[in-house]
């Protein structure tokens, strides 16, 4: 179970520069060289802890800069854990507990003297359930980050209309913008949460399963979405749906029991995986 | 072979059919007639809602036929009076009112406070398993308790003397408990979920509450509160053990004068002899139980609103 000879080694050095790194991690992407993506994030010996129950078993992995991260693995596996760490929201719970460095554009964001508050408007997030601000119009859904962060918006309008049409929801609500929230569809409230995300025009955007409580037809939009999306922003992506990782996502990560088994392209993990579990959990043979 | 079957029993002749779903009136059990334990125990529910409903309607029905009469615009603006036929509410009236508005000035802010403290920044230990033990302790303490302590406390020790401010803040006291309870039940409507959008938008702690929780768990709170307040209206025990006065011919003018309310007012007529002052009794009944019936009213009207949004 330990690391393949195609991650990344935890450098001191440079930890989140891969066309920096030694060779092993010039090509830890798995892309051909003039198309080697950036490392956004790095993360770097991770382990968390639910009271005394470690969920997380020393995960090192970089997160490509604008291209999307599936991190797949079957239910209780820690991917809902991991992608929390990576904007700090696993210890909002209590009892929660996390060990090792997170970086983010070389930044340790588990350093001390980083405000978790000022980091997630830079990582953005969407979660398994839709969970829109029952009490606010959807207009001010869309703003509410902007509100919070008490950022003067000059052009609130635009922001707005910007914002919803990225998450491929302006048509739909456009003339129901002082309606709340809460009265759109399950798949609607979904892309209305990505424009609540996008508005803030974060750098990272982690979605947590967030098709899984939708039905197909939203699943497709929203996959749609993320595929376009992963254009301009650097998306990490927990699913529990392979297909969907297989749709979406330009690297897989697949996580077993707490512990990274293999990461690398989507590609590479789906057709040619180089560890057993991967390839039994892919084709279906357990999970 | 068993599956052709199946779906050989899915699938209906009639497309259109509603499947799986026997009509009600198909349920072998259903026959009327027939006693079984569940129409038995629907028969008890059913006479366990009618019996207080019949005691309430009795009740009513006997202040509406004892009082109904004496009901009118000089009823309720006119002073006591030794002939019951002149009579009058007004003070009780006024000293009611005076008193739930400070009640509610006082036990609010408190309660509501003490509420958002223990559910939003207080940790989970021993310390706040013990107060969170405790108030529900307290809401059940008798109200005379209250009295008793209102009397020596606010009374006596603060030296408020029998006035409107110790007899509200003797009725804040007793509310504190049920306002703190239903303050949290409401603050705890608010999902985990939510606060975590919120959270992940960059907000702190602070601006979750004051931004997300308050608002969506306003609704509750004050749905609590004006419950809480329906209830304080018709305490008498207190107030009477603080010493609120039963025959008051003026309209209270300051925090510090003394007072009666409707139910004092209503306990001393009834006690008295004359049959008059019984039809005065049933008349502030029904004043009594209107003014309940808009505070219930008024709060099951947020109730629906709020979960009409949160739908």
């Amino acid at each position: 179970m330990s690391m393949q000879s195609q991650e990344p080694q935890p450098s001191t050095r440079s930890p989140h520069r891969a066309g920096e790194g030694p060779p092993a991690q010039a090509n830890s992407f798995g892309g051909n060289a003039a198309n080697v993506p950036v490392s956004k994030m790095g993360v770097e010996n991770l382990c968390a802890w639910f009271g005394d129950t470690e969920v997380l078993k020393d995960i090192t992995l970089p997160v490509a800069e604008r291209r999307s991260t599936a991190v797949i693995g079957p239910s209780g596996c820690g991917k809902s854990t991991f992608i929390r760490c990576l904007n700090r929201m696993h210890e909002v719970v209590r009892g929660a507990r996390v060990a090792g460095r997170v970086f983010l554009d070389g930044q340790d964001i588990y350093a001390e003297g980083i405000n978790p508050v000022r980091l997630r408007q830079r990582v953005g997030m969407v979660f398994q359930k839709p969970n829109p601000f029952p009490t606010m119009s959807i207009r001010e859904n869309v703003l509410a980050g902007l509100r919070l962060q008490k950022v003067r918006i000059r052009y609130e309008d635009e922001v707005v209309e910007q914002a919803l049409g990225q998450a491929a929801l302006w048509e739909e609500v456009k003339d129901v913008l002082d309606r709340s929230g809460g009265n759109l569809s399950g798949g609607q409230q979904q892309r209305l949460c990505i424009a609540r995300a996008l508005a803030l025009e974060p750098e990272v955007l982690l979605m947590d399963e967030p098709c899984s409580a939708l039905d197909p037809i939203a699943t497709s939009k929203i996959e749609d979405l993320i595929a376009e999306l992963s254009d301009r922003y650097t998306i990490v992506i927990v699913t529990h749906n392979m297909q969907q990782a297989s749709r979406v996502a330009d690297y897989t990560a697949f996580l077993y029991l707490g512990r990274l088994i293999e990461y690398g392209t989507t590609e590479a993990i789906f057709q040619n995986p180089s560890c057993k579990e991967t390839e039994d959990y892919i084709t279906g043979r357990f999970g | 072979m068993s599956r052709p079957h199946a779906t050989n029993v899915v699938g209906s002749d009639q497309p259109g059919e509603h499947r799986g779903l026997p009509a009600r009136s198909n349920t072998p059990r259903g026959n009327a007639g027939t006693l079984t334990p569940e129409r038995a125990f629907q028969a008890i529910c059913l006479l366990a809602l009618l019996l207080p409903l019949l005691l309430l309607l009795v009740l009513i029905g006997q202040a509406l036929a004892g009082g109904w009469d004496r009901l009118t615009w000089g009823f309720l603006t006119s002073y006591p009076s030794r002939f019951p036929e002149q009579a009058g509410i007004l003070p009780a009236l006024a000293g009611s009112a005076c008193l739930m508005l400070l009640t509610a000035a006082l036990a609010i802010p408190i309660g509501a406070g003490a509420a958002i403290y223990l559910e939003e920044y207080a940790r989970p230990g021993r310390l706040t398993w013990f107060i969170e033990v405790n108030i529900s302790n307290l809401a059940g303490v008798p109200s005379i308790l209250y009295g008793l302590l209102g009397l020596e406390l606010f009374v006596r020790a603060l030296q408020m003397g029998r006035s409107l401010l110790a007899g509200a803040a003797t009725l804040a006291l007793l509310l504190l408990p049920m306002v703190i309870m239903v303050s949290r039940e409401a603050l705890r409507t608010v999902p985990q979920s939510t606060r975590e959008a919120c959270y992940a938008l960059g907000a702190d702690r602070w601006q979750t509450i004051r931004r997300v929780v308050l608002p969506m768990s306003l609704p509750g709170i004050l749905t609590g509160i004006i419950l809480s307040l329906a209830r304080a209206i018709g305490e008498t025990a207190p107030l009477i053990t603080i010493g609120a006065l039963t025959y008051v011919a003026f309209v209270p003018d300051s925090l510090h004068s003394p007072f009666t309310a409707l139910p004092i007012q209503i306990f001393n007529w009834i006690s008295r002899p004359q049959a008059g002052f019984h039809v005065n009794a049933a008349a502030g009944i029904l004043v009594l139980l209107a003014i309940m019936l808009v505070f219930n009213s008024v709060a099951i009207g947020l109730r629906a609103r709020f979960r009409r949004r949160l739908a």
